[in-house]
């Protein structure tokens, strides 16, 4: 039953990610700028942009809706149930029956569906450019990534994230051929969910290689700064997602405190070694054509059905 | 209890009383107040009544009837069982909201006088709660035609135009080589003992051959009504054509009582104990699924791309029926209620939410007269109400959380996910194979779902017309409401709604899922085990909503609300207008380029040399070149052969009289 303990675990975790999210988006950052030899931007950046985009006046296009307006807040509240119902730091998680890991993968698309909506709102061409790619991305990546839940579910009998976690992370040493698979799918999928280097390239407003920046152009003041913490809360999400499926050690299971305690250092050096892997993948690679896109998102794919059918054939009896 | 109602006598006065409001409308043909202000709500008042008492017959005994009418060796017989009933919920809730929009549709007579629109419209209706109701072969045949050609009428309404006419023929030329494959596999399932009744037929032990023979005729005749490939050309002609509440009306409905036909067949009848069968079904359900999904991404009719839609929802109904098929062989019965109940689901959502996109293509043509994508554009300013109710059915077309259609993707997603174990190494590999296209099916519909959105509503009106369209009226207004209602109902309460369709999986299956669910609360959907998989939609959405309003009312607090409007940035760039925005070949041009092999285009590229440059696209359907022109062709040529045969000289006929004749009394000698 829902404990006391497990409420103050829940609002913990999600202070937590509001919090490191951008935290999380200025150290990728500065990353990037050490590995570029360049001066690093202040680890703290994302936060003094979201201070001054709040404060700014909102600028708004003649022709935008109520939907173009909305749309920041529900992306928003999106990516806070995403990181809600994703074990970061412990397992006990009140909210997580809500949404097991396929309810997870819709989340992402109702928030897609909403930016790509709101991108076509003002019916520039840069917009309608935006929200065509980024359900082009869209399209390509969200089976890639059931294909990848779908195997650690087989592997764990449950598609609940709670237990995915706790049975990968109490299991014995088998090495299971199917988590490569799946987690090489994985990073595949969250660069271009994220809207990083090799299918988007977040630093840049360079019109046509651009899809995220593409969506927001029309985006100004608070609405921006939603959708930039938004952006970087998808970031950590999937962050989460990936330690909690791949490298599970040490979330704490139950509504133990220490162990929660003791979680968050770990968290927090998973993460940093996670963000400078990011930017290293960012650095070596350079943007590929749209077109090169579907190839990448493709290979995730194909990967993630390899996958799954290494689990079903060959490991069924493990 | 002797003297009170059942439940299938009120079905049958509703039949009735439907008749009733049909026949009524003849007696003013011409006038639209008295029909569509009295006569169409009472019909929807009607079909609320058939949905409530089909709720409530729900779990209950099946009831029988024997009317007088029918052959003289064989009456009507009628049943209502808890599978009819699911479907008579269906047919009773949409086409009350379908009926009130109506209302306000019908307006002005185009085409067919609206009385008589008013008669096809009700025994339409009539007829497809016969096909429900009918427990013998005979009675099914009868009502299944009589809904095939009120809805030929219908789909004819403007006969004007050779177009629609000629969509009307095709129509009622596959819905007739449906109609003889069904009828020659009622006649397999007799097994030669001359008992038409449905009863007569779950008694026989047919082989497996003549078995597989019924279940595939059946497979074929179903399909041709449902829309399955390659027999599904007709949907993308008759649904642009028939007036908006018809297409509603048969997309909606029409199409599941082909899959009620289809399940009452292969499970009630045949008893479903062949696992092949299912294959057939997950294959043919796939390539539906697929195709029709990367159809409709690429249509810029908007009733077409919903057409399409259709198509690509009916496959994924399939699946699931493919699915149940295999595992209720393998005598999994716990994965096969899962799978059923998420066909059964399907049925309900797609129902909802399809009827509500059709509806606002309604309003959308009533408003600018356009059907094309390319011209329309930002209406959400001027039609604010259609707007956001159709928001409504498209989240729920794409399957996403928390409205209807990612209930029934859920719990199919569910089922596959389940799946191994299976006896057979070979289909072990092919269901991760089918799983993954599933995926790629429901991603491909929210590209399809934002293209008819962002271009129908949102951006700068690409016509200057478009500034004088106006909202719905009322009466379309409540229509659309109900069904987005009954969309958000249905995503949010999947625990109660299962429920209560429970009983219809219960009595194909023998076993179903309430039990499982009975142990959890209302809110939570846990078919097997909350530690295996759970989803709570209305916990889903209240801390979405409450996030969204949280931080709406804590930034509306800290920080200052100025707002200025001036004209869009868009990089600068000064030339703003509304033909630089994607059309809709533009949107799509991403699928036709990745998924190249699968359409058969015509294009027109501008050259530099050109004075009036301009591009086009075509798409056109393979399987009219591989499959219906050649077939065509052949008919064609036939026919010449057999026109030499008719000179047209009458000495000729005498002498082929008397050939006859002498052949005859060569022949037949005593």
């Amino acid at each position: 039953m829902i404990s006391i303990s497990g409420l103050l675990g829940q609002a913990f975790a999600i202070a937590l990610a509001l919090v490191l999210a951008p935290l999380l988006s200025g150290w990728v950052g500065q990353c990037r700028a050490w590995f570029q030899s360049r001066t690093a931007p202040p680890l703290l950046l994302p936060y003094y942009q979201l201070q001054k985009l709040f404060h700014k006046d909102v600028v708004l296009a003649h022709g935008a809706s109520s939907l173009f307006r909305s749309a920041p807040f529900v992306v928003f509240g999106c990516m806070v149930l995403a990181c809600a119902i994703i074990p970061s730091l412990s397992t006990d998680l009140p909210l997580a029956p809500a949404a097991d890991a396929l309810a997870l993968v819709g989340v992402f698309g109702l928030a897609r569906i909403f930016i790509s909506l709101a991108a076509m709102d003002v019916g520039t061409s840069f917009g309608s450019l935006g929200g065509r790619r980024e359900m082009l991305v869209g399209f390509l990546a969200e089976p890639a990534l059931l294909m990848v839940i779908f195997t650690l579910a087989m592997i764990a009998q449950s598609t609940s994230l709670p237990t995915i976690v706790e049975t990968l992370a109490h299991r014995e040493l088998v090495i299971y051929p199917s988590l490569a698979f799946a987690g090489i799918a994985f990073t595949f999928v969250s660069f271009a969910e994220n809207a990083r280097v090799p299918v988007d390239n977040p630093a840049t407003h360079l019109e046509l290689t651009m899809i995220h920046e593409a969506m927001i152009l029309e985006y100004s003041g608070r609405h921006l700064a939603l959708i930039e913490w938004a952006a970087s809360l998808k970031l950590y999400a999937y962050s989460c997602l990936g330690l909690a499926l791949f490298f599970p050690w040490g979330i704490a299971a139950g509504d133990n405190f220490l162990a929660l305690v003791a979680a968050i250092p770990l968290l927090l050096l998973k993460l940093a070694i996670g963000g400078a892997f990011l930017a290293g993948i960012e650095t070596v690679n350079a943007k590929m054509r749209i077109f090169r896109a579907p190839e990448f998102l493709g290979t995730a794919f194909m990967l993630a059905v390899l996958g799954l059918l290494v689990r079903m054939l060959l490991e069924a009896r493990v | 209890m002797p003297g009170s109602l059942l439940s299938i006598d009120v079905l049958l006065i509703a039949a009735c009383a439907w008749l009733a409001i049909g026949f009524l409308g003849l007696v003013a043909p011409r006038d639209t107040r008295f029909i569509s202000k009295l006569l169409f709500p009472l019909g929807a008042a009607v079909g609320l009544a058939v949905g409530l008492v089909a709720l409530d017959a729900l779990g209950g005994q099946a009831q029988t009837a024997v009317l007088v009418i029918g052959l003289p060796d064989l009456p009507f017989h009628l049943r209502l069982d808890n599978l009819s009933a699911v479907f008579a919920v269906l047919l009773g809730f949409v086409p009350a909201g379908i009926s009130i929009f109506a209302a306000g549709y019908f307006r002005e007579g185009e085409g067919t006088a609206p009385g008589v629109l008013c008669l096809e419209y009700h025994v339409f209706l009539a007829s497809m709660l016969m096909v429900l109701l009918a427990d013998d072969a005979y009675a099914f045949m009868v009502a299944w035609e009589c809904m095939a050609l009120s809805s030929y009428f219908l789909v004819t309404t403007n006969h004007h135009h050779a177009e629609i006419r000629r969509a009307g023929f095709l129509y009622l030329l596959i819905a007739h080589v449906g109609a003889i494959a069904i009828l020659l596999s009622f006649g397999v399932m007799t097994g030669g003992a001359g008992d038409y009744s449905f009863a007569g037929m779950r008694a026989q032990e047919l082989s497996p051959f003549w078995a597989s023979a019924a279940f595939l005729l059946a497979l074929v005749g179903f399909g041709a009504k449902a829309g399955l490939v390659p027999l599904h050309v007709w949907l993308p002609e008759a649904h642009p054509a028939a007036p908006s509440p018809v297409s509603a009306m048969m997309s909606g409905v029409m199409l599941k009582t082909a899959i009620y036909g289809l399940l009452r067949v292969s499970f009630d009848l045949l008893h479903a104990t062949i696992w092949w069968w299912g294959v057939v079904a997950l294959a043919v359900g796939l390539v539906t699924a697929l195709f029709g999904v990367l159809y409709s991404t690429v249509q810029s009719d908007m009733k077409r791309l919903l057409a399409y839609s259709s198509i690509e929802n009916i496959g994924l109904i399939a699946v699931g029926i493919g699915l149940t098929l295999i595992f209720h062989a393998y005598r999994m019965e716990a994965l096969a209620a899962l799978a059923m109940t998420a066909v059964l689901y399907h049925c309900l959502a797609h129902s909802a939410f399809k009827s509500l996109l059709f509806l606002c293509t309604g309003s959308v043509l009533h408003a600018t007269r356009e059907r094309s994508l390319g011209k329309l554009g930002g209406l959400i300013h001027r039609m604010p109400w259609v707007a956001w109710l159709a928001l409504a059915g498209v989240i729920a077309s794409a399957g996403l959380p928390p409205l209807s259609g990612f209930v029934s993707e859920w719990l199919l997603l569910q089922s596959f996910l389940f799946s191994p174990g299976l006896p057979h190494p070979w289909l072990n590999m092919v269901v991760p194979v089918a799983a993954a296209l599933v995926a790629l099916v429901a991603a491909l519909a929210g590209f399809a779902m934002v293209k008819f959105y962002g271009i129908i509503f949102l951006g700068q009106m690409r016509e200057p017309g478009l500034k004088d369209a106006h909202d719905a009226g009322t009466w379309e207004k409540v229509g659309l409401v109900w069904l987005a209602l009954i969309t958000l109902l249905l995503g949010i309460l999947p625990s109660t709604v299962i429920m209560r369709i429970d009983a219809a999986t219960r009595q194909l299956l023998g076993t179903g899922l309430a039990d499982k669910l009975q142990e959890q609360g209302w809110w939570m959907l846990a078919p097997i085990s909350p530690e295996r998989a759970s989803y709570e939609p209305l916990i889903f959405l209240v801390t979405i909503a409450a996030t969204v309003l949280f931080g709406r009312w804590l930034v509306r607090h800290l920080y200052h609300g100025r707002v200025r409007r001036p004209s869009a940035w868009d990089c600068g760039y000064s030339f703003q207008g509304p033909r630089a925005q994607a059309p809709a070949e533009g949107f799509s041009q991403p699928i036709r380029r990745i998924f190249e092999p699968m359409f058969r285009m015509q294009r027109h590229f501008p050259t530099a040399r050109d004075t009036q440059p301009y591009y086009s696209v075509k798409v056109e359907d393979h399987f009219w070149h591989w499959l219906y022109l050649p077939l065509a062709k052949a008919a064609g040529r036939v026919s010449t052969l057999i026109v030499t045969l008719q000179g047209g000289r009458i000495a000729v006929y005498l002498m082929y009289s008397f050939i006859t004749l002498l052949v005859l009394l060569l022949v037949a000698r005593p």
